[in-house]
């Protein structure tokens, strides 16, 4: 017991301030990252979260050479590249191919970017970082700005609430009924810009979907109500991200030296563990109440793309 | 036989029922020379209709003759080139830009739903009532008495706290007029309800509008492909070929003279066991679109399988 204690609350955790600076973000990063997770798996966004993503990486690269945060980087690329993704595909069926015509140009600048930080760093500390994360090297001065994009996309959320669930689950009958599904969807494009870049900026531009769609594909498995996915995708995050740290902390006593693992490695991985079991236990649960059988083609998707993101 | 032949014929009949009409309240609708073009392409030209309070009305025609197009047009999703829908019969009787007060009830072609969808199927009847609002939704008696109501209306109690990627063909097409319903509307719009639905769902779901067009008083106008299993529960037939109109009862509709000059060529209408077939020679190359459904041939679906329910 003693030392189950001492794991998960080792000494000095709370003395160090980066582990503090990274539980504050991480807590606010994981809760946008929960909110706004349900609504992109409700939408069928997925892909596009996790290109937002990876185009981060460029405006990341572009923001260490000029000097800046790289959080402002992030939020530049998302920006531009989720709105050009919003007016360039106007129906579903042309969005994933807009995006993906957007992400490859966005990846190759990244590519160059990422080349002259390494040539002029000589080393590839920058690159990795804005690739695969860096919660306890973020700057602890972008905290409130942090804070304050995160009530920004939740303020979004609350506002947007009834019409954007209509107008996902039912479109036409939401056209019908006067709801503006172009409005609607710049509107929630600006929350789930602002949720990916706040996720890349903790976990890496290539895991953001971990924070993003990892809690919320493992809340809808237990779920019937979009209120109640919410919050259980907000309980998730939570735990994800606090015990992510802690293990990360506790691995600085680890082999193979006295550096830490990265931290991105213990979010993503048990982000993958929590949709596992909750995928499982529903499973079991479905057969014991003998249902009808699953017939499911998105969630799966959802579950290869997790993998997907903790296996890069 | 000319277009202008064709058109005549449909003035005639139009003209009877305009007669029938002038002895009773005001249309609930009222459409006038509509004329919808996609492109440079003519789909609907030339169509006068005007519907009366409580009346449940089919709208019948081969693929492509312009049916769903008719119906979109009338729900305000398809803007018309020319000619005038208006709600003679209602308080705000405006423009159709307007029909988030004249209270359009749209009822869309089938869809699925992801079966991990974290919505209940009374919620999804809930977004009917309040969806179209900002913010996030809050608990109402009086929210959650009209949405018991809609349920009831179409039989759907027992399944309304299943989640809505979880329900049949059937159950879910009864939830969505559930939806339609719940909004209270002078004219409820469904597109293709009756397809892919085995005979008993099909016989449910006519059931249900049946009840809505004669017991509570709301205008019904149902596309379908088969008019036969709504032949007990219609009160007047709306049959639609190349982008031509013609409305009345199925005895003054579906004859062969009238239909022959709707098509611009012979067919035969044929009674058996108290369902009416529609037989037409092979289609002239302008018209194929317009014929398949015509030809009494095994390999026409919907017949094919009515006729081999018939001798079972």
């Amino acid at each position: 017991m003693n030392y189950l204690w001492q794991w998960l609350w080792p000494p000095g955790l709370w003395a160090n301030s980066d582990v503090r600076t990274a539980f504050f973000i991480g807590t606010s990063v994981a809760i946008a990252g929960a909110v706004v997770g349900v609504f992109v798996i409700i939408r069928g966004q997925a892909f596009s979260g996790h290109a937002l993503g990876d185009v981060g990486a460029t405006g990341a690269a572009g923001a260490y050479l000029i000097g800046i945060s790289a959080l402002w980087g992030f939020l530049a690329a998302g920006f531009s590249s989720g709105i050009a993704m919003e007016s360039l595909g106007d129906r579903v069926r042309e969005r994933d191919i807009a995006t993906g015509v957007v992400l490859a140009f966005m990846l190759g600048l990244s590519a160059l970017l990422l080349y002259f930080i390494s040539t002029s760093t000589g080393t590839a500390g920058a690159p990795i970082a804005i690739l695969f994360g860096s919660l306890f090297t973020v700057n602890p001065a972008i905290t409130p700005e942090v804070f304050a994009l995160t009530a920004l996309s939740i303020l979004i959320i609350a506002l947007i609430y009834r019409p954007l669930l209509f107008s996902s689950v039912t479109a036409e009958v939401a056209r019908v009924r006067g709801v503006s599904a172009r409005l609607l969807g710049l509107m929630f494009m600006v929350a789930l810009v602002i949720a990916v870049e706040e996720s890349a900026l903790v976990v890496g531009a290539l895991l953001s979907t971990a924070l993003l769609i990892g809690p919320a594909a493992s809340a809808v498995q237990v779920t019937r109500k979009p209120t109640s996915a919410i919050f259980l995708a907000v309980l998730i995050a939570l735990g994800q991200i606090w015990l992510g740290i802690i293990l990360a902390y506790d691995s600085f006593f680890w082999p193979p030296v006295d550096r830490g693992w990265p931290v991105s490695f213990f979010i993503t991985s048990l982000a993958l563990l929590t949709y596992l079991t909750m995928r499982l236990g529903t499973s079991i649960w479905r057969h014991r109440r003998s249902r009808r059988p699953r017939t499911t083609s998105t969630s799966s998707l959802v579950a290869s793309d997790a993998q997907g993101g903790t296996l890069t | 036989m000319s277009n202008q032949e064709v058109n005549d014929g449909i003035d005639a009949v139009d003209a009877n029922s305009g007669h029938l009409q002038s002895s009773e309240a005001l249309p609930v609708l009222s459409i006038s020379d509509l004329l919808v073009a996609y492109d440079t392409k003519v789909v609907l030209n030339h169509i006068n209709l005007s519907m009366r309070a409580g009346e449940l009305i089919g709208m019948i025609g081969p693929n492509g003759a312009g049916k769903s197009t008719l119906l979109r047009t009338i729900a305000g999703l398809i803007r018309p080139q020319k000619g005038t829908i208006t709600f003679p019969g209602l308080d705000r009787g405006d423009e159709l830009r307007h029909r988030k007060m004249t209270k359009v009830g749209y009822v869309p072609q089938r869809f699925d739903i992801d079966p991990d969808l974290p919505l209940r199927a009374r919620d999804l009847v809930g977004l009917g009532w309040d969806g179209h609002r900002w913010g996030v939704p809050w608990p109402s008696r009086l929210r959650k008495e009209a949405v018991d109501k809609a349920l009831t209306l179409v039989d759907a109690l027992s399944f309304a706290d299943a989640p809505c990627g979880r329900l049949s063909g059937g159950q879910l097409q009864r939830i969505l007029i559930a939806q339609a319903m719940v909004s209270d509307p002078s004219l409820l719009l469904l597109d293709e309800p009756l397809a892919s639905l085995d005979l008993r769902s099909a016989d449910a779901i006519v059931e249900v509008v049946d009840r809505v067009a004669h017991e509570t008083g709301v205008t019904v106008l149902l596309v379908t492909h088969d008019m036969n299993p709504l032949l007990r529960a219609m009160d007047r037939i709306i049959y639609v070929v190349n982008g031509n109109a013609v409305i009345g009862s199925v005895e003054d509709v579906v004859k062969k003279d009238v239909l022959g000059a709707l098509y611009g060529y012979e067919v035969e209408v044929i009674q058996v066991r108290g369902r009416i077939l529609v037989v037409g020679d092979d289609a002239p190359v302008d018209l194929s679109g317009g014929l398949h459904h015509m030809t009494p041939r095994p390999e026409v679906p919907e017949m094919g399988s009515r006729i081999a329910e018939e001798r079972r």
